[in-house]
């Protein structure tokens, strides 16, 4: 009993921290743009397909996926933004709209990743990551999580340095404060924008190599449900603040364990329903944006 | 003046209703796919559902299908337990519906796509409760329900074509009341239209479980329709989605634009969508993109642009 209780908490340990990752380009891209990326699981999911590509089709280390994800993120990045954004910033309800955009884009990915992948669940080879079992607190998890982990430790903790030490991050920042002003103050708020994007989208899809290990495989219909567990993550942490998704992958990571190692049933239901009660309990702690004024 | 406006657009809107009624009257003589008809009625009236809601107050609920899958279980399990006429079982699904909606009623508390995405976890929610299979002994668990016995297709498309105008009759009473006045004068700027004396919260609270009762009574319908289903078919979150779709195109705010949205994109849906899901996934998910860059207002602001005014 007392081991189940610790594999479940290091598990959701480490499930966490991936789920971290998994969550924090949307919240980057909310925090910069103040727009919704409905189309952000099926970024999730293109990365799994990356994966997929250079190890089934090239035979190469599916951990090449992340070379190919962000030059992916970059390549179709920079023309969705300038398509339809700043079209969009000058609509009479931005954020409305754009979520209903994304969520066209995101099904139009999900009907091209199934003409071009087929509608099947694909996995990747188990040793590719190393087949062993790394244990901890003589607890064992497969060697792909660890890979995960530390991937993860590693992006998120680039973003913290891009954030903190370079001049764009300054300037990443400031835009997230305040838009106005940011722009008043001589930042090219455009340019910071589609940085943010991009590097958000390149996340997501980084952290899509892994899903065919932590999630066991990846198929095209599985965005929307990351995009909704990466929204509850991204409500819990802190809605803008990128570095703040790690508490919410966290508590989602816990949950989601403890609930799979006991009451594996009701597993599920635990992303929904932590989404529904963090936005009914604390909607003020969206940085106000979430309440209605009337 | 405003007396002669208003007299107007009810007639109006008795014309739709009435139009309506004739067609889906007379159409199953001459066409005998009676359950296309169905499908498609059962569509027009979840657009025009989602309308009540999102083109009167700008809600958008994409997790809309949880209160069909709710108005389909609700009337369901009363054909099951209790000996009431199924008729009755139907209006307990809007009443099973209303229910869901009181208690998700706090999520109106949250503004745009807050609302949106917590919908769409709460009828997640009730999806999974109602298919998992520790709850098999109640709701049939992944295997779903069968009231086969009760099975009655004249019945169940009457019922559904009475839901459909009801469902219009509500549309076009938001469209020309004073009622729906205010929910205009509220979705532009809710602090002043309070000011003007609009009691916005209790008005918000009713478009939405007037929304969640027309959902849930197609639920129902639908139900008995079918008469044996799984938790996908009344659940499939495409349901709710669709709906939004539909609206979309035909144009929110309007009592005539979602019929037009969703009989067309329901008739092309039939001929390509069934046999070739993801090219209509494909073909949907750019028309939202090309909707809302180019015609928010759906293809009714065609009309509207050249001076002419939609009902």
């Amino acid at each position: 009993m007392v081991s189940l209780l610790e594999y479940a908490v290091i598990g959701g340990i480490l499930f966490g921290i991936f789920f971290s990752l998994i969550g924090i380009g949307l919240n980057l891209i909310f925090g910069v743009m103040r727009m919704i990326n409905l189309a952000h699981g099926q970024f999730v999911m293109l990365g799994g397909f990356a994966a997929f590509v250079v190890s089934h089709d090239f035979g190469l280390n599916p951990l090449f996926g992340i070379p190919l994800s962000i030059v992916g993120a970059i390549i179709i990045g920079y023309p969705l933004y300038y398509a339809v954004v700043p079209r969009l910033q000058k609509s009479h309800d931005p954020e409305m709209l754009s979520f209903i955009l994304f969520f066209g884009i995101a099904q139009v990915i999900e009907a091209l990743a199934i003409f071009a992948f087929g509608a099947d669940q694909r996995s990747l080879p188990g040793d590719a990551l190393g087949g062993g079992n790394l244990g901890i607190l003589g607890q064992d998890f497969p060697d792909s999580w660890w890979v995960a982990v530390a991937v993860s430790v590693i992006a998120i903790g680039g973003l913290y340095l891009y954030f903190s030490r370079t001049k764009l991050g300054y300037a990443t920042r400031a835009v997230m404060a305040d838009r106005d002003e940011a722009r008043a103050t001589g930042i090219n708020v455009d340019r910071v924008s589609v940085i943010a994007f991009v590097i958000g989208l390149a996340l997501a899809a980084c952290a899509g190599v892994f899903v065919p290990y932590l999630l066991g495989s990846v198929s095209p219909d599985i965005g929307d449900n990351l995009t909704a567990t990466s929204f509850a993550i991204i409500i819990i942490g802190s809605l803008g603040d990128p570095i703040g998704t790690v508490v919410g992958g966290l508590v989602f990571g816990l949950g989601t364990m403890l609930m799979q190692t006991f009451y594996a049933s009701w597993s599920n239901l635990v992303p929904y329903v932590l989404l529904v009660i963090i936005v009914l309990i604390r909607p003020t702690g969206l940085l106000g944006r979430a309440v209605r004024h009337a | 003046m405003r007396e002669a406006g208003l007299l107007r657009a009810a007639r109006s809107g008795i014309v739709v209703i009435v139009v309506l009624a004739a067609v889906f009257l007379i159409l199953p003589h001459f066409y005998n796919n009676r359950s296309l008809l169905f499908e498609l009625m059962t569509f027009v009236v979840l657009t025009q559902g989602l309308n009540l809601l999102y083109g009167f107050t700008g809600y958008l609920p994409f997790g809309y299908v949880g209160f069909f899958g709710t108005g389909a279980y609700s009337t369901a399990l009363l054909v099951l337990h209790t000996h009431l006429p199924v008729v009755a079982c139907v209006v307990g699904g809007g009443v099973g519906a209303i229910v869901i909606g009181v208690i998700l009623g706090p999520l109106l508390r949250l503004s745009g796509a807050y609302f949106s995405i917590a919908n769409l976890a709460a009828s997640q929610i009730i999806f999974f409760v109602v298919s998992n299979s520790n709850l098999s002994g109640i709701t049939g668990g992944p295997y779903g329900l069968k009231i086969d016995r009760v099975y009655a297709p004249e019945a169940s498309y009457l019922t559904m074509l009475v839901i459909l105008l009801v469902a219009t009759g509500l549309a076009a009473y938001f469209r020309t009341s004073r009622f729906g006045l205010g929910l205009r004068a509220m979705t532009q700027d809710p602090v002043s239209a309070e000011m003007a004396g609009i009691n916005v919260v209790r008005q918000r609270v009713l478009v939405w479980l007037a929304s969640a009762a027309v959902a849930g009574l197609a639920g129902g319908a639908y139900a008995w329709n079918l008469s044996v289903f799984y938790p996908d078919a009344v659940f499939a979150l495409q349901i709710g989605v669709f709906a939004i779709v539909f609206a979309l195109f035909g144009g929110v705010g309007t009592v005539i634009g979602p019929i037009v949205g969703a009989v067309l994109l329901y008739l092309l849906y039939d001929g390509i969508g069934i046999s070739f899901p993801q090219g209509f996934e494909l073909l949907y998910g750019a028309l939202i993109v090309l909707l809302v860059l180019f015609l928010p207002n759906g293809i009714s602001s065609l009309l509207t642009r050249r001076g002419l005014r939609v009902f």
